[in-house]
């Protein structure tokens, strides 16, 4: 018997308005995603390092390319907002914060946080 | 009613066959990786503000060194798991799935050999 591909599949994510906890769970997974990229741009820098300082200025000039800072800022607070996301599934992971309104209080609790510990990295990192 | 083997039972791998050490080495490196970003950023702040020197003996002090290799060593490894898991989730042929779970694990593992040798070069230097 042919097997017919082209029924309707359920569900259908895409049209339902998420609540904020699914939405900063798929964030955590992009997040992740670009993440693991974002470790190439790391082996960049730290090869960099290695292959002395006329390679290292060179880098130095590249990453100080305002686009290419506006990217490093926005890793370093996906970074934030996945360790953030991920203090949480470890919170879950202890069996504990699944009811709603903890969830939601955690939800503003990591988007707050993430925020705060980027801007504290920007202030005193800054130069 | 109860259809597994004692044996089976006794393993507990279930139907994934790899027992829960994918999920418990992803918390173990996600916990590790909590006190060594703060390694990372010190690295990346250096790297891309400070004078060629300063960076170089940075990395070179032990604590420094020790910090950034356990940081490479865990976040390689936690990058592939959870790449590993979304693949798994969005990809349904099994030939691609396989492919593309290999080719990740691979990659990262040559990523991770990269910035080791690039931090071992650089004791060289300093």
């Amino acid at each position: 018997m042919a097997i017919n591909n082209n029924r309707p599949i359920s569900p259908h994510l895409q049209v339902y308005k998420q609540p904020l906890t699914g939405i900063l769970s798929i964030t955590h997974r992009m997040t992740g995603v670009l993440l693991s990229a974002g470790l190439i741009l790391f082996v960049y820098i730290i090869y960099s390092v290695a292959g002395g300082s006329n390679t290292y200025a060179a880098m130095q000039v590249y990453m100080n390319l305002w686009l290419v800072k506006l990217i490093y800022w926005g890793f370093i607070y996906a970074l934030f907002f996945h360790l953030c996301h991920g203090v949480r599934h470890l919170i879950w992971d202890a069996g504990k914060g699944f009811d709603r309104d903890t969830l939601n209080r955690y939800a503003l609790i990591e988007l707050g946080g993430s925020l705060v510990l980027t801007l504290i990295t920007l202030i005193f990192t800054y130069e | 009613m109860d259809y597994r083997t004692p044996l089976a039972k006794v393993r507990g791998l279930g139907s994934a066959k790899a027992g829960t050490s994918h999920w418990w080495m992803q918390r173990i490196t996600a916990v590790a990786l909590i006190p060594l970003s703060f390694w990372l950023i010190s690295f990346l702040d250096l790297s891309l503000n400070a004078p060629y020197q300063q960076t170089v003996e940075w990395l070179t002090s032990p604590l420094n060194t020790v910090c950034m290799v356990a940081w490479v060593l865990a976040v390689f490894y936690h990058a592939a798991m959870g790449l590993q898991v979304v693949i798994e989730d969005y990809v349904a042929a099994e030939g691609v799935k396989i492919v593309a779970v290999w080719t990740v694990n691979l990659s990262f593992l040559m990523l991770a050999l990269a910035a080791l040798i690039a931090v071992f070069r650089t004791l060289l230097i300093g």
